[in-house]
């Protein structure tokens, strides 16, 4: 067996289920106190206080949703990945829970992306959609989310899901940077525009503050999401075992 | 402040659609992503309990 | 003693003669079924015939649409194809075999994989310019065509292959396939089609024919591994 023996200790007990299980417990009530309050705070910031654009006027507010869900539905792709290889390569259960329970809430965040991209879109350019680089290449990472959950969905197996699904996401993180790549390249040979839609040149501060407010909120939302759909995969993986029939005979 | 009335900063110099859309699908989609789970875990306990019952009453 | 045989047999077998062993296979036994060989080659036509249909049989309209008309039909009649790639060995348990032999999978892999090719993608590049006389495309943008499909469909098969191992299990993998591979498909598409643009706009194609080369090189590389991967993957439940 290749049991690498070189990772530190912390790494082999996110082995175990139940660990995992008792910690998000622990860690739940924080991430959602600290989500609440950074995406409440953050909103309110950027409905009320953060300036208006001079050139877009108000609709600018909505960047303030599009960045930060562009942002997560790519680092939840990431996680999905690295989840993947973890399980692939050190055959841990609870790396293939991450990746099922990971693939929907970031398909969730390409949706608001490219909704939010959208709605953005009217103001500015006049029409409810347009092919930008940025918006087509987050409706392609769209497309390999709804490929890894179909997948998932479509193996009865549980392990062989699980490994499928990683194999899945690897292959398409390696085709990201290309797919990235031939979009933008495909977008300037049509659409020789000057300003695209989440172009952010130096802003000031009262506008990227209350930005890095909602990212990092994002973020914790997603933690506080992820945690609450592992705690549920862990229970129905484990449903057998001795600590969960405690658990639920103390429900 | 960026208004200086309410009905101000409903209208959002008239992209008061867009912006509140957006405000709205964001929520929503915060919610649900809360909510699903939520449900999930309560449909999943109730299911377990009923089946250790069930093996342990046998 | 009959295992060894077997096995100096085996060692004495190079990877080449693996390769055109698993390439012979697959051609008989694509050829004793020569139906399922012209089916991705009438999808093919019939695509092609759906776009004057569905939009304007205008030929100065069809002429614009006709690169991309083109690679997008030959783009899914690969797709459909991809589904039968593993299905009959899964069937009748010569995949299994395969992934317990100690030959090595990549090889075996990329053998059946080129010669899939050499059945689908490479007949749709034959047959690519009689698309293109149906859909006005002009002379010039003919050798562009062939080119870069001959550069694209290869990868295509190799990246299909990926999504047909991953299903190869499945009752119902071909609609999968086709969600699975799609958005990976998007870079040749636009490579390709930007190569016959640049054809029959007279500009240098070769831009665009080094990223399609270099695309295959990477699929030709990493692809065997992924199919490979997710063969024993599927075969392990």
């Amino acid at each position: 067996m290749a049991e690498k023996k070189w990772m530190p200790r912390w790494f082999y007990q996110l082995a175990s289920p139940r660990w995992c299980y008792q910690i998000t417990g622990k860690l739940l009530p924080w991430f959602a106190l600290a989500a609440g309050l950074l995406l409440i705070g953050g909103s309110f910031w950027a409905l009320m206080f953060a300036p208006a654009d001079y050139q877009q006027g108000n609709s600018f507010r909505i960047i303030y949703l599009h960045v930060p869900s562009a942002i997560l539905a790519q680092s939840a792709y990431m996680l999905m990945a690295v989840a993947g290889a973890v399980g692939l390569i050190w055959k841990m259960k609870v790396a293939d829970m991450v990746l099922k329970s990971a693939a929907p809430i970031g398909a969730s965040m390409a949706v608001l992306a490219l909704a939010t991209g959208a709605i953005w879109g009217k103001p500015t350019w006049g029409s409810w959609w347009v092919w930008d680089a940025r918006l087509t290449s987050m409706l392609i990472l769209f497309f390999l989310y709804l490929g890894v959950m179909a997948l998932n969905s479509a193996i009865e197996n549980e392990s062989t899901a699980a490994q499928a699904s990683a194999v899945l996401s690897l292959v398409g993180v390696v085709n990201i940077p290309i797919i990235k790549y031939s979009v933008e390249w495909w977008n300037t040979l049509h659409q020789p525009a000057t300003f695209t839609l989440t172009e952010k040149p130096a802003m000031p501060a009262e506008m990227w503050v209350p930005l890095l407010v909602m990212v990092i909120g994002f973020y914790c939302f997603f933690a506080v999401s992820l945690m609450m759909r592992l705690r549920n995969e862990i229970v129905w993986r484990e449903r057998r075992t001795g600590w969960v029939r405690e658990l639920l005979s103390k429900q | 402040m960026s208004f200086n009335s309410f009905s101000e900063f409903l209208a959002m110099g008239g992209h008061g659609l867009y912006v509140w859309l957006s405000y709205g699908l964001g929520l929503a989609v915060i919610l649900i992503n809360l909510v699903l789970p939520r449900l999930q875990r309560n449909r999943l306990l109730a299911e377990q309990k009923r089946r250790l019952r069930r093996e342990e009453g046998a | 003693m009959t295992m060894q045989t077997n096995a100096e047999d085996l060692q004495q077998q190079s990877l080449s003669g693996l390769f055109w062993a698993t390439c012979r296979r697959e051609y008989l036994l694509s050829f004793r079924r020569k139906s399922d060989l012209v089916n991705p080659l009438i999808f093919f036509l019939m695509v092609a015939t759906l776009f004057p249909l569905g939009v304007s049989p205008e030929p100065g309209f069809l002429a614009q649409l006709a690169p991309g008309v083109v690679w997008v039909a030959a783009l899914l009649a690969t797709l459909l194809s991809m589904d039968a790639l593993f299905r009959s060995d899964y069937e009748d348990g010569s995949l299994e075999q395969l992934l317990l032999s100690p030959q090595p999978l990549f090889v075996v892999v990329l053998a059946k994989v080129l010669a899939h090719w050499s059945v689908t993608g490479l007949a749709l590049t034959l047959m690519a310019p009689l698309l293109g006389v149906m859909l006005f495309l002009p002379a010039e943008g003919m050798p562009g065509l062939m080119l870069s499909l001959l550069l694209g469909t290869p990868t295509l098969s190799l990246m299909g292959a990926i999504g047909a191992a991953l299903t190869v299990g499945l009752r119902k993998g071909g609609v999968l396939i086709s969600l699975l591979v799609l958005p990976l498909y998007i870079p040749v598409l636009i490579f390709g089609s930007s190569a016959v643009q640049a054809a029959v706009t007279g500009l240098d194609l070769g831009g665009y024919l080094a990223l399609l080369g270099a695309l295959l090189a990477l699929a030709l590389g990493l692809a065997p591994l992924a199919i490979s991967a997710a063969l024993r993957i599927s075969m392990s439940s």
